[in-house]
């Protein structure tokens, strides 16, 4: 089936199996910052936006974003090497594989929720799971970087 | 891994579902989350997204929920943050992610019937109706302990009354499935406690229900009633006798809230 939709301001025309998942047409594509780290849509992984909602690409199909705006990874690098920065800085990374869906959910909070709480930070991204550390320095870099562009925090411990 | 090998969206509802019953093999998609686990080789995929079923609509006396609206509507919805002590927003909010309730859907939510549904345990605490294209518009207590009947799940109807209620849940995780999930109402002195994930699906405890109507100091009476007039189970999650154990606390803490 012949799809049209817009990746990251680009407009693609594809022709493409019905049953593709969103997640295997974006890495067809060559977004290979689209991973996948389960099969139960429960990692947040491989979160893109759709229309600028956050979701989950591994769940959805890719025909179903005909005449849709797609955004990845890709098409936000300089915000994402923003709030990199701030990743770094606090040592929150361990081997990374988290940190594109991670990044892509934080700046997707960081668009819908005005001065959000801790609590209501931890409840956003509850659903981007990370392996490695006890996401305590990812939620120091938030809370920074929230701080230090618009938005704010207004976090009952900070 | 499941397959498809057509897709299509149509543009009535009566459409719809002439599609869907075409073929044994047609399915209504909803938001995916479910249907892709599976291995099932399908026909073709309906998707209902053009149909105008993706609205939260508060009319005088009831409240409608599409079937394509998604529990992320819920969460946000101004309407369900206002009614029944946010009853079903909290019901939602432990599911997953933001991203996955961004994608599973009421519709299939409620279609699917599961046994660990925290909606359907909290919708069955409410005045709720389904509005099916084929079977009409019947109480959801009814559609629950049906058979799987083909048919499309429209919209959810629940009468906008002025409920109090409680949501309670407990989980290994904050995002796990529920090992139990409690909601309880109050409508004038008419109480209603509904349980699910015992792990079976959601039933109302009708002689708690009515000994708490009649006394409602006797809170211990009532969760004990409650355990022992429905059915708890084991599973990986938990077994019956601590299923039984948690009730007892779920059920007391949602009176008391209620109640304060
Ligand atoms: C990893 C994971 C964790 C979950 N955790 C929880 C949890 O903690 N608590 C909880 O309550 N739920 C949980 N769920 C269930 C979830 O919330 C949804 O209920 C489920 O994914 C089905 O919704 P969907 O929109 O994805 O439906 P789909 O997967 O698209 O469809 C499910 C079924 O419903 C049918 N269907 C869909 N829409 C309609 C309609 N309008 N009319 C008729 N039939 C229809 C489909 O044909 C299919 O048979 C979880 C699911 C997953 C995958
Ligand atoms: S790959 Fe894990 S949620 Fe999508
Ligand atoms: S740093 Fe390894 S999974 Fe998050």
């Amino acid at each position: 089936m012949q799809i049209k939709c817009t990746i990251n301001n680009r407009i693609f025309v594809e022709d493409i199996q019905v049953d593709m998942l969103l997640i295997d047409f974006l890495r067809h594509l060559g977004f290979l910052s689209v991973k996948r780290g389960c099969d139960t849509a429960n990692c947040g992984l491989c979160t893109v936006w759709i229309d600028n909602k956050t979701v989950l690409s591994c769940s959805i199909l890719a025909v179903s974003v005909n005449e849709k705006h797609v955004t990845t990874l890709e098409g936000i690098q300089d915000e994402a090497i923003e709030f990199g920065k701030f990743i770094a800085s606090e040592g929150a990374e361990q081997c990374g594989y988290c940190s594109p869906g991670f990044i892509m959910n934080v700046l997707a909070m960081k668009r819908e929720l005005v001065n959000p709480t801790e609590d209501s930070i931890k409840h956003y991204l509850s659903g981007n799971l990370c392996r490695c550390t006890g996401y305590m320095g990812q939620l120091r870099a938030i809370k920074k970087f929230l701080n230090a562009t618009r938005g704010g925090c207004l976090s009952e411990s900070s | 891994m499941f397959t498809l090998k057509d897709y299509i969206v149509p543009e009535s509802i009566e459409e719809a579902s002439q599609l869907l019953n075409q073929n044994r093999n047609n399915v209504i998609l909803g938001g995916l989350l479910w249907l892709k686990m599976g291995n099932k080789n399908y026909n073709k995929g309906i998707d209902l997204s053009k149909l105008g079923l993706n609205t939260i609509i508060e009319n005088e006396s009831s409240i409608e929920i599409g079937c394509m609206v998604t529990l992320r509507q819920i969460e946000i919805s101004k309407v369900l943050n206002t009614y029944f002590n946010s009853l079903l927003v909290k019901s939602v909010k432990n599911i997953v992610g933001v991203q996955f309730r961004n994608c599973a859907t009421v519709g299939g939510s409620v279609y699917s019937r599961f046994g660990f549904s925290d909606l359907l345990t909290a919708l069955l605490a409410l005045d709720t109706h389904v509005h099916l294209f084929h079977g009409g518009v019947i109480p959801l207590e009814e559609f629950i302990n049906m058979t799987y009947k083909k048919d499309i799940l429209i919209k959810i109807i629940i009468n906008k009354d002025t409920r109090k209620a409680s949501y309670q849940s407990h989980r290994k995780s904050a995002t796990d499935l529920p090992v139990l999930a409690v909601a309880i109402s109050r409508y004038n002195s008419h109480w209603k406690i509904s349980i699910g994930a015992r792990p079976n699906k959601a039933m109302i405890a009708l002689k708690s229900s009515e000994l708490l109507s009649h006394r409602p100091d006797q809170i211990e009476s009532a969760c004990n009633q409650a355990v022992s007039e429905m059915k708890f189970g084991t599973n990986i999650r938990g077994s019956a006798e601590y299923r039984r154990e948690l009730a007892k606390v779920l059920i007391r803490r949602g009176v008391e809230e209620i109640c304060r």
